[in-house]
This record gives C-alpha cells, structure tokens and sequence, in this order.
C-alpha cells in the first residue's frame, strides 16, 4: 500500500531559483534564508520519497488564458522546466509517476474533483524552485514527481474548503495504491507578498505566522477564509496559500511539526517553510 | 454562489485579475506568453511597434507595452505573470520591474523589503487610505 508519509510547504520565489542557479546562496543577502533550509535537505536525506505529489501553480509559464484548468494533474513520464522568459532554469527536467498519477486523477475524478489530465505539461519556478530548496543541486532530482497544479492566478480560485477536502481525497487515493510507495505530498507558493500595483511589496509576517499555526493545529478554520481576507492581508499574490491546504488535508487530522522556518524578504516575499508528518499512522 | 467582482475594488493600490480581467486583456496576455519563446523576444526587442501590431490589441494596451506603464497594463486586462514576459525579454527582474508601479525607485523599494516590507497597516483597505 502506498503511503503519504510527510507534507513540506515553501514558498516557491523565482530569485531563489535564480539565486540558486547563479550560484549566489552565499551571499550576504540569500545566506540567512538558505540557512533555514539546512536542516530540510538533510532531513529528506534520510526521508526520501519514492513520489513528491507538488501542488504549486503555474506562473502563465506553460498555461496561457487559452485553457486555465482550475485544478490539472500531469501523468506523463517526464515533464520539461519551462523558458519563463529568461531561457529554462539549468536543472534537471522531472520524472514523473504515470502508474500513481494515472490512478490518483481516476480516483479524484470520481470522488467529484474534475481535475484536468495533463499528458504534457512543462513545469515552472512554482515546481522546480521547492525541488532546488529540498534537493540542492542534484544531476538528477532524487524522487518522483506528480505535478498538481492549481489555478491561484485567476479569480475565482478554488475555495478553501475545496482545497482542503481535495487533500483528504488525494489521502485516501493514495492509500488505496496497491504498490508499496513513500509517498509526500508538498504545497507551494506564498507566503504574503504583492507584486503589483502602488501597494506592491506588501509583506504581513504576524498574518503568516498565524496561518502556519492554524494550518497545524486546526486547518479546518482556514478553510472558509475567503479570497479577499488573503489579498487583503497577504496581498494579491498571497492567495497563492490555498495550495498549502491541500497538503495538510491529505496529512490526516493531527500532525507533528517537525520543522519551521519564515524569513523576510526574498525578493517581494515573505518566505515560509514547514516539515509536517501525520499522527498516528493511517489514521 | 453568485460572484462578486466589485469586492476587490476596495482593495487600495491592487488589481486583482479576474475571469472577466482575463477577457478583457486576453490579447494583450496572447502577446506575452508569445515573449517565452527567445526567438519573438528578440523579434519584439528590434521592432516592437511591428510586432505588437502582430496582434489584436487595443492601441491603448500597445501604448501602455511601448511605455513600459505597468499599471496602465494591469488596468487594461493584463496580468503580471503574463506581463513579466516583458520584463524578462529586457534582463529586468521582479523587484526592478514591480517597484515602478509604486511611488518609490528602485532602491527606496529595495530598502522597504529589506526592512521588512511594506506595512498592511493604513493598506487594507481605500476607507483605511482614505481614498476614494
Ligand atoms: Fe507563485
């Protein structure tokens, strides 16, 4: 039986990605917040996944407004890194999980989530920055990966509520995968920033803390937050936070912390960061 | 659930882009998803006036894309993850680009996210702005 063994949320910045690929993680401004991932990449050392399922959202990289699937699983073999228009970050393209992918977009779209199904896809900074983040700078990235990739860019988004229960579906999906696999589940993107506008550069630290406490403890109050409070108080770009729902729903209803780390600024964000592992098993 | 597109325009300083945003500036965004490719970048970059007659465009996007007027974009439909195809075609980052829809330069805005962002107080809201 295959088995979601632990959740990692981050945010998912392109300067990191840049940073990362420029070779400037020490430099005065980047070395305090790589420092906060130290302890990730030696935890999934010893906690590698056989298949990351990545919830992150597509930066008008590879969907145009021709066709903007809400929600879009890729089942495909491989899927290529995107030119974001500064030419494809210099990482490894991804392998995918088809057996898994195929049977987890069977399964969600008869629980009633009518997820679009990707054959291929091109990925971008919102799936290869938290890969660059977890794994460093590898030949070849060290685990599978399912790309879940949610519409946060267009109102309407998916509602909380939508998002969380899509992450006890993906729960239960998993657990019904015959083939014995470690599996994570990650939620990308925010935290608060705005990257728009006269009031760009908005940042809301205390309102993040207070979402990564309630994502722990008791998720099920986030879920009827509405898309205004997120732009209101974490800017229009903080919405991008719905996704991390879906992590915690398929974490179960109690987890352990296990990491935790925020950092202002990088670039126009507030960098947050966690390491959740359910309770009690199969629960 | 019956939408709500006014809500947002409470918010001060914000454009938030929506499904009908995304009608309205549907070419305009056409036109930057087409800058992922190097080859149109370098094709815009030499002649932009031609190139961005290559679409079907109103002539106040295309002036707001020859000015390089962010906001003017984001009022006419655009979205900047499109529009950050435009920035990128020119080497500009988020932070060199996203600080001149702003009333700071560059480096003002630089040292306000270094010092921890721009507050939310006084910013939720256009009553709290005491903007109309
Ligand atoms: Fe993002």
């Amino acid at each position: 039986m295959a088995k979601i063994t632990a959740g990692v949320a981050t945010s998912h910045v392109p300067a990191v990605g840049a940073a990362i690929d420029m070779g400037r993680t020490e430099d005065d401004y980047w070395k305090p917040m790589f420092q906060g991932y130290e302890f990730s990449k030696s935890w999934i050392k010893t906690n590698n996944p056989d298949v990351a399922i990545i919830v992150y959202n597509d930066h008008a990289s590879y969907f145009g407004m021709e066709i903007m699937p809400t929600f879009a699983i890729g089942v495909a073999e491989s899927f290529e890194v995107c030119d974001e228009g500064y030419g494809p970050r210099p990482v490894p393209s991804v392998e995918g999980a088809p057996e898994l992918a195929t049977h987890l977009a069977a399964s969600l779209i008869l629980d009633d989530f009518d997820l679009t199904v990707l054959n291929v896809l091109e990925v971008d900074h919102g799936l290869t920055v938290p890969l660059s983040l977890m794994y460093g700078t590898p030949d070849k990235w060290p685990s599978k990966v399912i790309p879940l990739a949610v519409n946060v860019v267009m109102y309407p988004q998916p509602s909380g509520e939508r998002c969380l229960s899509l992450g006890k579906a993906i729960r239960r999906a998993v657990e019904e995968f015959d083939e014995d696999l470690n599996v994570q589940i990650w939620g990308t993107g925010g935290m608060s920033h705005q990257i728009q506008g006269a009031r760009a550069g908005l940042i809301n630290l205390p309102w993040d803390q207070k979402f990564m406490d309630d994502l722990v403890d008791q998720p099920e109050v986030l879920q009827y937050k509405p898309h205004l409070e997120y732009m209101r108080e974490a800017g229009s770009e903080g919405v991008e936070l719905i996704m991390w729902l879906i992590m915690r729903g398929a974490l179960g209803d109690k987890v352990d912390e296990v990491h935790r780390f925020n950092h202002v600024p990088a670039s126009n964000t507030s960098v947050g960061h966690l390491i959740l592992t359910p309770q009690g098993g199969n629960a | 659930m019956k939408p709500d597109f006014e809500q947002f325009k409470d918010l001060p300083g914000t454009t938030i882009f929506t499904i009908e945003k995304g009608r309205e500036g549907f070419q305009l965004n056409e036109f930057c998803m087409s800058l992922r490719k190097e080859e149109n970048r370098r094709r815009f970059l030499a002649d932009e006036r031609s190139y961005l007659d290559e679409w079907e465009m109103t002539e106040d996007q295309k002036q707001a894309v020859l000015t390089r007027d962010f906001q003017k974009m984001l009022d006419n439909g655009g979205n900047v993850y499109f529009l950050s195809k435009i920035f990128a075609a020119e080497g500009l980052s988020y932070v060199q680009a996203v600080s001149t829809m702003t009333d700071m330069n560059v480096e003002q805005y630089q040292a306000m996210m270094l010092a921890g962002g721009r507050n939310v107080e006084g910013w939720r809201s256009k009553k709290e702005r005491d903007v109309a």
